[in-house]
């Protein structure tokens, strides 16, 4: 069994990277990212983790760095944040393009400008459509267990994709949280040590990332998509294996409140727990509340999303990011397309909440049940919060 | 549907990554020419230049020491002929 320790949250995640037997970090420090990487330096510089660090000069670098190094077959991780992240993005493409099982937390935080070094999910919705898995943890155990179960879902052969766990700055990264952290040796037990299929090797050379001219490129990005896509089965295997082996369970998309309620909270990240406590409360005073809670991102878990939300006649979007000048934020128009033309469809109602750290209390969530009960968010979308002679 | 692909995605190796080394030799890329290259070997020196300047490292010196370019390869840059000291290098349109 392993042991319950207050930790800080990025802590925890470095744990879990050293439980892990990373070959390699490639880092570039970012808030609120820095303390991950942070404490994996100290680790491989006392020589508790026997990997290579490396300190690199900006998040390109970091990620070409760790491509390069998965290329050679090494077990790699690294982390970033907002504007870090989107440096990285160029690269992204190509980790994922080549099939390389890297994997990384991305500590989410608003983009600039103005400069905010607070939690949205700005960051990685501009990271939708990179062809890495996503994952969102909650809490801080969540971030621990799922950092360990994404090592063991990239590098499954069905899978051989590059994989993110996503958790919220600050509001996880650096909160003390109690965390169970797991022994060595049931880790290992769990991960097995990783095998590369393809890897750079003189005494068998291939080419990694050539050119590809139109007369293939649409078949490449064929195989990748079949990838993402059978990536699902792989990621629900996994996180059912975590369970029965250290019994905690994670399901791609989990629910809370009253079973089968008409409104229903969807929320990702950090958000879905206090989202749970107003939900609780609704469902006390004898509201018809409900939540769904997206854990799974990328690939979206249609089939999960659709047996979770049954009999939902609205839906409470809460988009932590906004995409100026579209109808509605990125997971309400994830949402609208997936349940278009289906005689099933409920109500979408949309909220864009919390940007840049901006707190969304249990009130707030009760309050936003009793208007999107009442029709008074109505539209496409509301800005929720905005401070406005309007209002 | 017109057939464009070289292959059935399923039969791409993994990432799209080639297996086989050495297989640029194989890329015809004599296939994007619309010029070529035609030496006058009576203005020609045996410099080697061109060769030294060829992008495609196609131009090769035959037995009686000219320089020719194999036109499997040869995609019709005319930098040969740009960098000639001789001008012993023209370009002509493909298929004249």
């Amino acid at each position: 069994m392993g042991k319950r320790v207050g930790l800080e949250v990025s802590l925890a995640v470095a744990e879990a990277v050293k439980l892990a037997n990373v070959d390699v970090v490639s880092a570039y420090p970012i808030t609120p990212q820095t303390h991950i990487v942070e404490e994996l330096s100290i680790y491989v510089a006392n020589g508790e983790l026997d990997a290579e660090f490396i300190p690199v000069e900006s998040e390109h670098s970091a990620m070409s760095a760790a491509l390069g190094a998965a290329t050679a077959g090494a077990r790699v991780y690294t982390a970033t944040a907002s504007q870090g992240l989107a440096l990285m993005h160029e690269i992204l493409f190509i980790v994922s393009g080549m099939r390389m099982p890297l994997v990384m937390t991305v500590a989410n935080r608003a983009l600039s400008a103005p400069i905010s070094i607070w939690n949205d999910h700005g960051d990685i919705m501009a990271e939708r459509d990179i062809g890495w898995v996503q994952i969102f943890a909650e809490n801080g155990q969540e971030a621990l267990d799922l950092t360990l179960c994404a090592f063991k879902i990239a590098e499954d052969k069905r899978v051989l994709l590059p994989m993110i766990v996503n958790i919220d700055g600050f509001t996880l990264s650096h909160v003390i949280e109690p965390v169970i952290i797991p022994d060595h040796a049931e880790v290992d037990a769990f991960l097995p040590p990783y095998t590369p299929v393809l890897r750079l090797d003189t005494e068998n050379p291939v080419t990694f990332g050539p050119v590809g001219v139109p007369e293939m490129y649409t078949e490449a990005r064929k195989q990748l998509e079949q990838a993402i896509i059978g990536s699902k089965p792989v990621v629900e295997e996994v996180l059912d294996g975590f369970g029965a082996a250290f019994d905690r369970h994670y399901k791609l998309v989990e629910q809370n409140g009253k079973p089968g309620a008409k409104t229903r909270f969807v929320t990702m990240g950090s958000l879905g727990e206090t989202c749970m406590t107003a939900v609780d409360e609704l469902v006390a005073e004898g509201q018809d509340a409900g939540q769904t809670r997206i854990r799974l991102w990328r690939p979206f878990p249609e089939e999960e999303f659709l047996a979770a939300c049954a009999g939902a006649e609205r839906l409470v979007v809460i988009d932590r990011a906004l995409s100026p000048g579209a109808v509605c934020g990125p997971v309400a128009s994830e949402l609208k397309s997936l349940f278009y033309g289906r005689p099933d469809a409920p109500e979408i109602v949309n909220l864009v909440a919390g940007l840049g750290g901006r707190d969304v209390t249990v009130r707030e969530f009760k309050e936003m049940f009793a208007m999107a009960v009442s029709g008074k968010l109505s539209g496409n979308y509301t800005m929720w919060g905005v401070e406005s002679h309007a209002s | 549907m017109s057939k464009q692909a070289i292959m059935a995605w399923e039969d791409l190796a993994l990432g799209a990554a080639i297996l086989k080394p050495g297989n640029a030799k194989e890329l015809r890329t004599g296939d994007w020419r619309s010029m070529k290259p035609k030496l006058d070997e009576e203005k020609c020196i045996k410099c080697a230049l061109c060769a030294m300047y060829c992008p495609e490292f196609c131009i090769s010196v035959n037995a009686e020491g000219f320089y020719h370019p194999d036109f499997y390869f040869c995609k019709g840059c005319g930098v040969c002929a740009n960098e000639c000291p001789k001008e012993a290098i023209t370009m002509v349109k493909e298929g004249e």
